[in-house]
């Protein structure tokens, strides 16, 4: 019962310090950091969402979660009789772990199969310019350079980013594209994308999902002003933002226009570097929370 | 898949080994690239006689479109597919976007 009790703590504990989070302010001066917060209440908030209904219904066996569950996988009668609370918080549990890593797998292959429609249809259809080696280009008038990542992450520009950026934009932009391929930040966004996915009706997890977007971005921004100007990074962001060379769909606009300033006002006056004890704090929360979720799943209270 | 492209009308694999003038393919190449490609779904074919007529499913310009539309994040979907590197916005934003853009070009 205190396990259960613990782990619904700790998911209204995460539930509630993700929105507080959403607002955070130092997140853009330190964004790796914020993204690994994000990740580690993202998944302590899973288990221990699902882990308090399971442990609740495991009671009857006086195990552990995991260890309940094996036992009733395995056909085992528990010492205390079954009542239909007990049931019902056992079928709301094993769903709601089931959506869960359902939606994360089908995230996953979806992206992978855009990915590879993607790459054929690149490969049919872009070109080498050499005054970019390396990467494809895309015969089309608007501005777009982007990354279609995997194993051979391909980066791609079209001509009208050609056009559009001077030759030092131009290096910047690559060099931001190139910190998204060697990061992998894809693989960072793909739980927060599946995490909407599964429940699209929650602002937090919506609002979640546009921070991490904005924070991987400010992280490749950060790798990128090793080897270029940032204000060059800068004039690149703010040419990208204001080409507007195709129709952009209503409803999408407010927040694109706001990352695309938090990202230029941080190239230009970079804020100061997050207080070390606040960065070691946040680094503890992290640890804390990605330790005590699995250690409740296996250890009864 | 240029060459035919380029032509509108649909060819066979003998005509298509012979455009490609400047590569010295064996036909079973030529051949071999036009049913992968039939088989993915860039192509169509029909029969002519004792061979196959292939000719693209959409143009050029159609695929393209699709990719840019997935670059910019048109779908819809926001997947996590690919990693972009900013997106256009419009109106009175693009309005404060652009006097930055000319307020950090004077500096």
């Amino acid at each position: 019962m205190i396990t259960a009790a613990v782990l619904a703590a700790l998911a209204t504990a995460c539930a509630l310090g993700s929105w507080r989070f959403t607002t955070a302010r130092w997140t853009s001066r330190a964004p790796r950091l914020a993204v690994i917060v994000w990740q580690s209440l993202g998944l302590a908030w899973g288990l221990a969402t699902t882990g308090a209904m399971l442990a609740f219904a495991v009671q009857p066996y006086g195990t552990g979660v995991l260890q309940g569950l094996i036992a009733f996988g395995r056909g085992e009668t528990p010492p205390e009789a079954w009542d239909p609370l007990h049931v019902l918080a056992l079928i709301a549990g094993l769903t709601a772990l089931a959506v869960l890593v359902v939606v994360l797998i089908m995230a996953g292959v979806q992206a992978l199969r855009a990915r590879r429609r993607h790459r054929m249809v690149l490969a049919l259809i872009s070109r080498d310019d050499p005054g970019v080696p390396g990467v494809r280009v895309l015969d089309h008038p608007g501005a777009a350079a982007y990354c279609v990542p995997g194993l051979r992450s391909q980066v791609v520009v079209s001509e009208g980013a050609l056009k559009l950026l001077s030759e030092d934009e131009l290096a910047a932009v690559l060099a931001h594209e190139s910190a998204h391929v060697r990061e992998r930040h894809d693989l960072v966004l793909l739980p927060f994308a599946a995490l909407r996915r599964a429940l699209p009706w929650s602002k937090v997890v919506a609002d979640a999902q546009s921070q991490v977007e904005l924070l991987i971005e400010m992280a490749a921004d950060d790798r990128a002003r090793r080897y270029c100007s940032p204000r060059r990074l800068a004039t690149a962001l703010l040419r990208f933002g204001t080409a507007g060379a195709m129709p952009t769909p209503q409803g999408m606009l407010g927040v694109h226009a706001q990352h695309v300033m938090a990202r230029v006002d941080r190239l230009i006056k970079p804020g100061p570097e997050l207080a070390a004890p606040a960065r070691y704090g946040f680094i503890a929360l992290s640890v804390g929370l990605l330790t005590a979720t699995p250690f409740l799943w296996v250890i009864p209270l | 898949m240029d060459i035919l492209w380029a032509q509108s009308s649909a060819l066979t694999a003998r005509e298509v080994g012979r455009l490609i003038a400047d590569r010295d393919l064996a036909p079973t190449t030529v051949m071999t690239v036009l049913d992968r490609l039939t088989r993915k779904g860039f192509l169509e074919r029909t029969r002519d006689g004792r061979a196959w007529r292939y000719q693209p499913a959409e143009s050029r310009d159609a695929y393209i479109a699709e990719l840019m539309l997935e670059a910019l994040d048109m779908t819809g979907d926001r997947s996590a597919a690919l990693t972009r590197f900013a997106q256009a916005v419009s109106g009175t934003e693009a309005e404060i976007l652009r006097r930055v853009l000319t307020e950090l070009e004077e500096e």
